[in-house]
């Protein structure tokens, strides 16, 4: 139906209309807020400087992670083998370093340049594989990603062979586990990686085609945009992303296992989509997703300050995604009749 | 043709005086229609004439309507689509809703199956029914286990048939269902129908094929603009021609220009061919379909709908790939893996439906600059380039709202149309193809449109024009070419033409 839209709406209306709109992006920063008053009265260790440094430090792996996965959210795909590229990756830097003579795996010492660039390499071929896959075969983002979670996991089960590694290259030891001027390197680099992607995506062109092929994917073929090899390279950018984490990820733990990075995958999603960038492409960004990692820092951190039962935060974790699912969904909604009338 | 009406039985279904509006256009005005039993009822007219606001009314899926209907000589009304079914009245639509995965069977009972002990579905209950039921219809030799997409779209289309009937239709209403048929299909769905009216069934038959509904139907009504203009007997004095007649208006009050005005095509013959294809197909859709667009005309493509003609649109921009034939862009043959390949040939299209070629959430600007960006930037966005571009094409096009930061989905259609067209005059293309591209819009936002189509031609585009809507292709065209199921079957070039004559081919 083609109702033309009257001109002169009356201000309460244009105002409701306004927060209907950005939902999206406030729901996720009163949640913030909500969650820091409230454990602020809850507990007096939490409204800390300390603190605070604890929530960047505990949120930093994650928060690279989001990153690269905001980009393919944004497209309406999805990525589930990022926390397993992120422990594959950091695997192979442990693996190509000296470790120490305890330590039972038949590893091959390389300078530490080559561990790493070992490493990038195996998370950009990942990656190019969960490209391929879904662009070329057409398998879908969530079957091929849970295939790659798979293999990811399988390359780290034959590298450590259920042992532990230690030492990785002392570049990524300085990253991941050095402080700069009291800040952590690690809360340094996610800055940055979450800046870096918040300005290709805000102003360049590929970032305005990733809006683009999320919004309305056939719209965006109509117009010429080349949206398999937008798909390819946002699921790359995703693995290498996951990759930097992984390794940064060993540094801070002080070891490389297996599944030492399976909570992670939830972690990322949870950030993203909390933030509230829009699960059906096209909406949301690297600021919702910087919410979305304070959300869950905040939540994570305060539940471990207030006295509570620790098989209970699990629930409440959960519980929050839910909230903020419905949120999501019901903001996509609320958008709809807008384009439904005009179309 | 033997028709088992009598005159003195009231008619099985009866409506009189059925108004319906919507939002202030109103789709149809005091009409009043009845079908007797035993009856094939053929419905013609013109897209938007009201024949499909009708038939939903009968079906139940409109409910707000005035007037009365009267089914045996009782008056109903009803509430929902399922009301309709429980009183006898059966819609098979265009666009058929069958399951083609699902076993033949299954697609017959679909929603209905038969229930064994435990409520499991009673599995060989329903073969046995299936195949009674198909046999009814004269269909013996169906494999009723075999999943549905394995029959050709005729049998789908008559399992569908068999489906409405089990659910205890009396009333059947086909709408268009000849288009996607082959003769010998169209022969045997004329037999299944045939029989169901000697069984006394009614059908209501929808169709745009002339043809198919005067070898059918025992009545004929035409509807225009909304009103009845006639029913009747069909006799042998009743032919195409006749019905063309009634169909636009000649020699009627309400006689329009456009309709019977004569159009004097010239194209140009020594222009450059920007593209051109060559016994092209594609699957079921089309066939050997050879044709030119010279660089600086408009080239019409009129159909029916299901003609084929939405297929070879999207073949032409790479969307599909055909099964067939040649396609030469600027003289070089070329295999369009992708739209962004059509793309990099320089070819454009614009869908008709808005919804997919347009960002509802985006703002105005961020539309009209999608296809130049690779232009603009190599890296880093312009906005500021794309808002001005975007604005001096929201004022050379009349758009409302003139703020290039509103975003698209609050604008009217044809509005959203216009910023769909302003894409290509930064872009310039050498082909353009447009499918439907004045489809809903008012009559002033269709002549900017045609304005902006005209201008984009005088700068040397090459346009491909392809529309169900003969006003469109009248309007726009240079050289006119009909499809009829999947083949050109007429070219109009450097003559006179006129409505009639276009619907006369098709």
């Amino acid at each position: 139906m083609c109702a033309s839209r009257v001109e002169t709406a009356p201000s309460f209306g244009r105002l409701k209309q306004w927060f209907r709109g950005q939902l999206r992006n406030i729901a996720p920063f009163l949640t913030l807020l909500f969650l820091v008053v409230f454990f602020g009265f809850a507990s007096p260790s939490f409204a800390t400087m300390d603190n605070l440094g604890n929530i960047l430090s505990q949120v930093s792996v994650t928060g690279i992670i989001a990153a690269g996965l905001t980009f393919v959210i944004l497209t309406a795909e999805i990525d589930l083998s990022v926390g397993s590229v992120a422990n594959a990756t950091g695997i192979v830097a442990a693996f190509f370093t000296l470790q120490a003579t305890s330590v039972n795996i038949a590893n091959i010492a390389l300078p530490g340049w080559a561990a790493i660039v070992l490493a990038l390499g195996s998370c950009l071929s990942l990656g190019l594989v969960n490209a391929l896959g879904i662009t070329r075969i057409g398998i879908p983002s969530f079957i091929m990603t849970l295939a790659m979670l798979q293999i990811g996991n399988g390359v780290c089960a034959m590298l450590v062979r259920g042992q532990i590694a230690y030492s990785v290259p002392p570049l990524i030891l300085t990253l991941g586990s050095k402080s700069i001027g009291g800040v952590p390197w690690l809360v340094i680099v996610a800055a940055l990686t979450l800046f870096a992607g918040h300005i290709v995506l805000a102003y360049t062109r590929f970032g305005r085609y990733v809006y683009m092929v999320g919004g309305n994917r056939e719209a965006a073929e109509y117009s010429g945009v080349n949206i398999r090899l937008i798909i390819a390279a946002v699921m790359i950018i995703s693995a290498m992303c996951s990759g930097v984490a992984g390794m940064l990820g060993v540094a801070y733990f002080g070891s490389a296992q297996q599944n030492e990075f399976d909570s992670y995958l939830l972690d990322a999603i949870s950030a993203v989509v909390v933030g509230g960038t829009s699960l059906f492409g096209g909406r949301g960004g690297m600021g919702n997703t910087v919410v979305g990692l304070f959300v869950l820092g905040v939540l994570n951190n305060g539940l471990d300050q207030i006295n509570i039962d620790s098989f209970l935060k699990i629930l409440i974790r959960g519980l929050i995604l839910l909230g903020a699912l419905i949120i999501n969904v019901y903001a996509e909604r609320l958008r709809a009749p807008d384009s439904t009338a005009a179309a | 043709m033997v028709t088992s009406t009598s005159g003195a039985a009231p008619p099985l279904l009866e409506l009189s005086g059925i108004s319906k509006s919507f939002g202030g256009v109103e789709a149809l005005r005091d009409v009043d229609f009845s079908v007797a039993a035993g009856e094939i009822h053929g419905l013609v007219g013109e897209n938007g004439t009201g024949k499909s606001t009708l038939m939903k009314i009968i079906a139940g899926v409109h409910t707000e309507y005035r007037g009365t209907m009267r089914i045996d000589g009782t008056e109903v009304r009803f509430r929902s689509a399922r009301d309709a079914l429980a009183a006898g009245i059966g819609m098979v639509h265009q666009e058929l809703s069958v399951v083609p995965d699902l076993s033949v069977a299954e697609n017959v009972f679909l929603g209905m199956q038969p229930l064994g002990r435990l409520g499991f579905i009673d599995w060989r209950g329903l073969v046995r029914s299936a195949r009674a039921q198909l046999r009814n219809l004269g269909l013996d030799e169906v494999d009723v286990r075999a999943p549905l997409r394995s029959l050709p779209i005729g049998m789908q289309q008559l399992v569908e048939v068999s489906r409405v009937l089990y659910s205890g239709a009396r009333i059947i209403i086909l709408d268009e269902p000849t288009s996607a048929l082959s003769p010998p299909e169209i022969e045997r769905l004329f037999d299944v129908l045939r029989r169901l009216r000697a069984s006394g069934k009614s059908i209501i038959f929808i169709s745009h094929f002339l043809n198919d509904v005067l070898s059918v139907s025992d009545t004929l009504t035409i509807f225009r603009n909304g009103r009845k203009i006639v029913t009747t007997k069909v006799t042998r004095e009743i032919d195409k021609g006749w019905i063309i007649k009634r169909m636009i208006g000649i020699g009627h009050e309400e006689l329009e220009e456009s309709y019977t005005g004569e159009i004097q095509l010239s194209s140009r013959q020594d222009a450059p061919v920007a593209l051109e294809t060559e016994k092209m197909s594609f699957g079921h859709a089309y066939h050997d379909v050879s044709l030119r667009i010279r660089a600086g005309e408009v080239l019409g493509v009129y159909g029916f709908m299901g003609c084929g003609q939405l297929e070879l649109a999207r073949t032409l921009f790479g969307k599909l790939q055909p099964t067939g034939g040649t396609l030469r862009i600027g003289g070089q043959a070329v295999r369009l893996r992708s739209t962004a390949a059509a793309w990099r040939t320089g070819v454009a299209f614009v869908p008709e439906s808005r919804r997919s070629m347009l960002f509802a959430h985006e703002p105005i600007y961020k539309n009209v600059s999608i296809s130049i960006l690779g232009r603009l930037s190599r890296l880093w966005l312009k906005p500021a380039r794309e808002r001005e571009i975007a604005s001096r094409h929201v004022k050379s096009l009349s758009i409302r709202p003139t703020s290039v930061e509103v975003p698209l989905g609050s604008l009217s259609g044809g509005n959203q149309q216009k910023v769909a067209l302003a894409k290509w005059l930064t872009h310039d293309p050498k082909v353009l193809i447009l499918s439907e591209p004045t489809r809903g819009m008012d009559v002033g936002a269709k002549q900017d449109v045609v304005r902006i189509i005209r201008g984009l031609r005088d700068q040397g585009m090459g346009i491909l024009v392809v529309s169900t809507e003969p006003e469109t292709v009248l309007a726009l065209a240079d050289r006119v070419l009909v499809m009829k199921k999947g083949s050109i079957a007429r070219e109009f070039a450097n003559e006179a033409i006129s409505k009639d004559r276009l619907l006369g081919e098709a």
